[in-house]
């Protein structure tokens, strides 16, 4: 299979992710679709690596594997945090929450 | 045989993708990433991506999913009703994430990128095995190494600061908030009841916050 099949999947992985961020509204479903988004990345990120025959797409990749396993450490945390107030696990309801 | 095998580890990527978002139950969403990052996981083989195949493996389906079901077993995964947003926003969003897809399509066709219709560069040998990541990652990527290391301490002890208790093990769960009005800030969220209040510095006992209800 040529690269662009898997830069086309990577998109699509990409989209899946993007519209369950727009769509759902459980923070933890949310968490699952950074999850995919960032996946969608590290397949693109390693099909460039092998287009390119060198190795450092992967160790971006490595990286990127890296940073979402701090963002769902990080957001879990808030999201039982919430929890132990009796807090609506609910995004609309707790919009202020960047303030 | 590549061929075949790519198909089946795509189709199932993205049939797993399409399950985190439309189960509606997040246990089952959770179980549908896994499934999604072992397919994943096949891809880069197929890649030449051998460590970062076995780490996706271990690390993500194994250590990170752990932690996902673990809290949702917790909170208690309740469902949640997929059209919540009303069908015209969903739709917005639906319609929204098909323009991207067309626009990405466009620019991965469509880009100049002359080796992108090519099955990659030759590969010299031991490329993706753990020996190769490892120079390079102690050599020409140190520095991103170290940041990243420090970036999980970080986190860890962040998650460890967000979802302790406040006063030890025992202590019963923190009261409840008022819930006249369902807006919160952060500072409610993560601010210990009465923290550095004025009651707080004469020494009320704790049965006088416990009364008031904190806050």
């Amino acid at each position: 299979m040529t690269v662009a099949w898997y830069l086309v999947v990577s998109a699509l992985i990409f989209c899946v992710g993007a519209a369950g961020v727009l769509v759902r509204r459980s923070p933890l479903v949310i968490l699952l679709c950074l999850e995919l988004m960032l996946n969608a990345g590290n397949l693109a990120l390693i099909a460039f690596s092998r287009m390119t025959g060198t190795g450092d797409g992967q160790i971006f990749a490595i990286i990127v594997m890296v940073v979402a396993a701090c963002e769902v450490v990080v957001g879990l945390g808030i999201i039982v945090a919430l929890y132990r107030r009796r807090l609506p696990i609910d995004v609309d309801q707790l919009r202020r929450l960047h303030g | 045989m590549e061929d075949v095998l790519f198909f089946i580890a795509a189709i199932g990527a993205v049939v797993g993708a399409i399950g985190v978002i439309a189960l509606r139950n997040p246990f089952y969403s959770v179980l549908a990433l896994v499934s999604h990052l072992l397919s994943l996981a096949l891809l880069f083989l197929l890649l030449e991506a051998q460590f970062v195949a076995a780490a996706q493996i271990v690390v993500y389906a194994g250590a990170v999913m752990v932690l996902y079901v673990f809290v949702v077993s917790y909170v208690g995964g309740q469902g949640e009703p997929l059209a919540s947003i009303g069908p015209g926003l969903g739709g917005v969003g639906l319609v929204l994430c098909i323009g991207l897809f067309v626009e990405l399509s466009i620019a991965i066709l469509g880009s100049g990128l002359h080796a992108i219709d090519t099955d990659g560069a030759k590969l010299g040998p031991g490329f993706g095995t753990p020996g190769q990541i490892g120079q390079l990652l102690l050599t020409k990527f140190l520095f991103p190494f170290e940041i990243a290391s420090f970036l999980l301490l970080v986190a860890a002890v962040g998650a460890v600061v967000l979802a302790r208790r406040r006063r030890g093990i025992d202590a019963p769960d923190e009261p409840l908030p008022p819930r006249d009005r369902l807006e919160l800030t952060a500072a409610e969220v993560m601010r210990i009841p009465r923290a550095g209040s004025q009651a707080e510095s004469i020494g009320l006992g704790q049965e006088e916050k416990e009364e008031r209800g904190g806050w």
